[in-house]
């Protein structure tokens, strides 16, 4: 009884002292790895980064043995609802009174922004999985932000290049009103007007939007050979649901920029086959992606997108590097990190650069039409890998922080 | 117990809270307290539902977060100018709805806070879907630095005690009885030759620029400001909180913005997150069925009843 | 020869032809609304929540019913209705002879709970009916392609629409409902059972929610939140109109989708806040709303 009333009142006078002082409290490293998972459990992104996020992780976290420095590995997973305030008070109490070492998931950019900042000030890292923006590695890239899959460049350099050298000059966009959105498609303006082709118009439609009607009726009057969907999720579902009512699929081509496994699957395959994309990961391009997506359909009910295949490759090279640098400390933990190689079913020819991009092959794909079809998950064609070099723009001087 | 003796006791407990519990967590109950608070002004004492009000405190938050990231001002600067300008804007707002009584007076204030909304869903300065992230706390009077989250608090803690105080001068000054009485019985404050409409519009006046004080505050506290506090949501879940307290009671908003942020952020990470809105619109439908006079109201009813 | 001044009429036409299919939902939407506030004096913040409903009853009795959409057209809005008559009964009669503002409070609570129940058993993400085979394909105008489903829309709504507002403005029944909320004493002294009418007719603005939710399905993603995004718009327009006119709400509502299309043209960057300026304006100059008579 003495001893509580003793260390509350130390406590007490440690806070009220501190507001005079200003101390800085920073959690030091207590050698147990507790992983954070923010996912999107309900939302637009729920399917491709939401329960399962948290399940791949759980996967890497038991194959790796579950402990690491002698203690167990604690996963804790919140829901983001893909609003930053939401994510970035989750993130802040993870980190400032929960001990969370790393926090990966992160679907959204607005999400992963407003987390990588909370980050950056108690020096944690953040495994950006799920989101598109190449910020975390340009304009707001920092020393502690480890971004992988994919990012819209590998999107755009991936899908456009090819669309606009085959004669496709004349482009249009219809864009997701946020962050993702507009580097989506200023990315992808840059590939066209490289390559000598032209946007000729745009509009940007608030994220979730349900009826595309008038966006692809904007569309149809622009006189554009392409139309590009630079939005993800059910948008580009739904736009291209949208497209196919009012007849634009039959005047058009159709770029869907970012379009994940599961989206491909929703779509209905008279609207969406033949559509060429860009794809981190596709469970059925060999054995050994094969084998790991069988495990993860097991136990998840459904296969993988490239984000439950990339948060696990992420987590399990972080668990590494921590078991061989000996402590969960984020500068030690993340100069191993960049130093060694990810080499697994999802990182082929891959590497984790100095700003924190981990670049690897990438795949183009083209959507199978129905009758190629073998049964429900047989959707994609691959047609060609992308060298890691080639997907990924090089990294900026100043955001090297190897 | 008297109310002096009861301040004293929540100021203790104030002060002493951030040994026990995580400050940053407390920060937000003190700014949902105040918003909780100068949303009561309006109804508890003017008889005032306001359904725009989550347009000031997502004013307050933007205001103070762009000038916290672009100009050098310190955070005490910021926040008062977050304050006018949610001041300003209310002025806009009471002109317009005053006219208007029950719900139309809900409605209008709606409609005006939805256009808000849009403006800083569009507005380039406030980049949107992400928001201002990464306001800087900065360090009041360029002194003190606020990156600390126990300092953070008990700066909030010192805004939250000057609202407070403002707040119960004006309900107990002659401004704030007529204001009762026209609650109670607005023909009869016409009659005695009150400008009914011109005392409703300064309350919202004092509300809005309240609200917008703790959206300032919020900002700083997350370094964050986004579209969340503008949204319609807000303006009901602080029709909540108040509800939940005691609508008309000076201790009721706190207790109703305790419960309520206690109870998101207990359900925001665990299993039951999913059920936070049901929840929310389960307490919603109780408290307007059985117990409209809120917590606080149920107990004051209570000891006036037995002591 | 496609554009005039500098505006190019096919895409011009286009929008506002999709503004009227959009103002044709704002319309079912408000009218359902202005009947339950202008003749009971509830603000049913859980109408949005309804529509919902409507397009979810619709999805669901298909995959699991093998309802079609006829069908559903039908029974949907009953279903609903029946839904909204035990809200009226169970919930919002009880506090009837309270403040007005608790019932919108009540409602709102309802539709929180009605929105959240959807999201926990179907996720926000969105799921898709299609349009029914009668519908599909389009007719090709010399300005734009018209799906005929859009077109179903909007001669669907309208025939409803102005089948309601003659029921309730011109028949004896809607003579009974108007006299009965200005002065239930007297009609219950004539007979007439004054709280069976005002649940009918809370469950028939209920119903008009359902209606618009089984329409919906086929063209927007049927989603938890696709009613509470629609929902302040059409406060919005009720509010326009003048609160509780009902022919006011119909003319408000394909008037302000149409003012939502050329708005999309001109400056597509104000098309979701154009309702809530025009709003203002009509405030100002007269704060009774544009068919509504001064309180």
């Amino acid at each position: 009884m003495k001893t509580i009333k003793t260390s509350l009142l130390t406590k007490i006078a440690y806070g009220v002292m501190s507001a005079s002082l200003s101390l800085n409290v920073l959690a030091a490293s207590d050698g147990k790895v507790k992983i954070g998972v923010l996912a999107d459990m309900g939302g637009t992104y729920a399917d491709i980064c939401g329960k399962g996020c948290v399940t791949a992780t759980e996967m890497a976290i038991e194959d790796f043995g579950g402990e690491v420095l002698g203690k167990k590995i604690e996963l804790v997973s919140a829901d983001s609802q893909l609003k930053p305030d939401i994510a970035s008070s989750i993130a802040r109490k993870w980190v400032e009174s929960e001990d969370v070492d790393t926090i990966g998931g992160l679907v959204s950019s607005a999400v992963s922004g407003a987390v990588s900042k909370v980050n950056l000030d108690n020096k944690k890292i953040t495994l950006i999985s799920g989101s598109a923006s190449n910020s975390f590695t340009t304009d707001a890239c920092n020393a502690y932000n480890v971004h992988w899959t994919y990012n819209v460049e590998a999107m755009a350099n991936g899908t456009v290049k090819p669309m606009v050298e085959s004669g496709k000059k004349n482009w249009f966009f219809i864009t997701a009103d946020y962050s993702f959105g507009h580097s989506l498609e200023s990315v992808a303006t840059t590939v066209i007007t490289e390559k000598g082709g032209k946007v000729v118009g745009g509009v940007r439609a608030p994220l979730g939007t349900t009826d595309f009607s008038s966006y692809v009726l904007q569309a149809q009057a622009s006189g554009a050979d392409v139309v590009a969907l630079a939005n993800a999720g059910n948008d580009t579902v739904n736009a291209l649901k949208a497209a196919s009512e009012f007849g634009l699929t039959d005047q058009m081509d159709i770029a869907g920029l970012l379009v994940f496994t599961q989206n491909s699957q929703a779509m209905d395959p008279s609207v969406a086959a033949g559509m060429r994309l860009t794809t981190g990961f596709y469970w059925d391009m060999d054995d050994q992606a094969r084998q790991w997506s069988a495990r993860f359909e097991e136990r998840h009910g459904g296969i993988p997108s490239m984000i439950h295949a990339g948060i696990y490759s992420a987590t399990m090279h972080y668990l590494n590097s921590v078991k061989a640098v000996g402590t969960d400390e984020s500068e030690a933990v993340i100069k191993h990190m960049k130093q060694n190689k990810p080499n697994d079913f999802f990182a082929r020819n891959a590497e984790l650069r100095g700003d924190g991009r981990m670049v690897h092959d990438m795949l183009y794909v083209e959507i199978k039409k129905a009758s190629e079809r073998k049964n429900k998950n047989d959707i994609y064609t691959i047609l060609k890998i992308i060298p890691a070099n080639e997907a990924y723009a090089p990294m900026l001087p100043q955001c090297d922080f190897s | 117990m008297n109310n002096l003796k009861l301040n004293i006791l929540l100021l203790i407990i104030a002060v002493i809270a951030p040994a026990v519990f995580y400050p940053v967590f407390l920060a937000k109950i003190l700014c949902f307290a105040l918003f909780a608070c100068a949303f009561n002004l309006l109804l508890g004492y003017a008889g005032l539902l306001s359904f725009g009000h989550a347009a000031f405190l997502g004013t307050g938050g933007y205001v103070t977060g762009y000038l916290m990231i672009n100009t050098g001002l310190s955070p005490e600067i910021a926040i008062i100018l977050g304050m006018v300008a949610g001041g300003i804007l209310g002025a806009i707002f009471g002109k317009l709805a005053v006219k208007r009584e029950g719900i139309y007076f809900a409605m209008v204030t709606l409609a005006l806070a939805q256009l808000v909304f849009f403006f800083y869903l569009q507005a380039p300065f406030t980049n949107g879907e992400d928001g201002l992230q990464g306001v800087p706390r900065g360090a009041i009077f360029g002194l003190i630095d606020l990156s600390n989250n126990y300092t953070m608090y008990y700066f909030v803690l010192a805004i939250f005690i000057l609202g407070y105080w403002i707040i119960n001068r004006t309900v107990h000054s002659p401004f704030g009885q007529v204001l009762k009485a026209i609650r109670e019985n607005e023909d009869r404050a016409i009659s005695l030759g009150y400008e009914v409409n011109r005392y409703k519009w300064v309350a919202f006046i004092i509300s809005a620029a309240l609200a917008s004080l703790a959206g300032s505050t919020k900002a700083l506290v997350f370094n964050l400001a986004s579209l969340t506090d503008v949204h319609w949501h807000m303006s009901g879940e602080v029709i909540l909180m108040t509800l939940v307290g005691g609508v008309g009671t000076i201790l009721g908003p706190i207790l109703g913005a305790g419960i309520v942020v206690s109870m998101q952020n207990y359900l925001s990470g665990g299993e039951l997150g999913n059920y936070i809105h049901i929840i929310m619109g389960f307490v919603f439908v109780v408290c307007v069925l059985s117990f409209r006079s809120g917590i606080v109201g149920q107990l004051l009813k209570f000891k006036r009843n037995n002591f | 020869m496609t554009t005039i001044f500098g505006i190019n009429l096919f895409a011009l036409f286009g929008q506002l032809l999709v503004g009227l299919i959009n103002g044709s939902f704002y319309a079912l939407l408000s009218l359902g609304l202005a009947i339950i506030f202008g003749l009971l004096k509830i603000i049913n913040f859980a109408q949005g929540a309804l529509y919902m409903l409507g397009a979810f009853c619709a999805l669901l009795a298909l995959k699991y019913l093998g309802i079609n959409y006829w069908y559903a057209l039908i029974l949907v809005p009953i279903a609903v209705g029946i839904v909204g008559i035990l809200m009226e009964r169970f919930l919002i009669r009880p506090i009837a002879n309270e403040d007005h503002l608790y019932s919108l409070l009540l409602t709102f609570g309802l539709a929180l709970i009605i929105q959240g129940a959807f999201t926990h058993a179907f996720g926000s993400s969105g799921l898709s009916y299609s349009i029914p085979e009668e519908l599909k394909g389009g007719i090709r105008l010399p300005f734009m392609y018209l799906p005929n489903y859009r077109a179903w829309i909007i001669v669907a709504s309208i025939i409803t629409c102005v089948g309601t507002w003659w029921m309730i403005e011109k028949t004896r029944l809607g003579a009974y409902l108007r006299a009965g909320t200005e002065n239930p004493k007297l009609m219950q002294a004539f007979g007439i059972n004054v709280p069976l009418l005002v649940t009918l007719t809370f469950g028939f603005g209920v119903a008009l929610a359902g209606f618009a939710g089984v329409m919906a399905a086929p063209v927007y993603s049927v989603s938890p939140d696709m009613g509470s995004n629609i929902l302040i718009v059409v406060f919005a327009i009720v509010v326009i109109g003048g609160m509780g006119s009902i022919g006011g709400a119909i003319i408000t509502g394909l008037g302000m989708g149409i003012i939502e299309g050329l708005t999309k043209y001109f400056y597509p960057e104000a098309s979701n806040t154009i309702i809530f300026l025009v709003m203002v304006v009509v405030l100002l100059l007269k704060p009774a709303g544009l068919f509504g008579k001064e309180a």
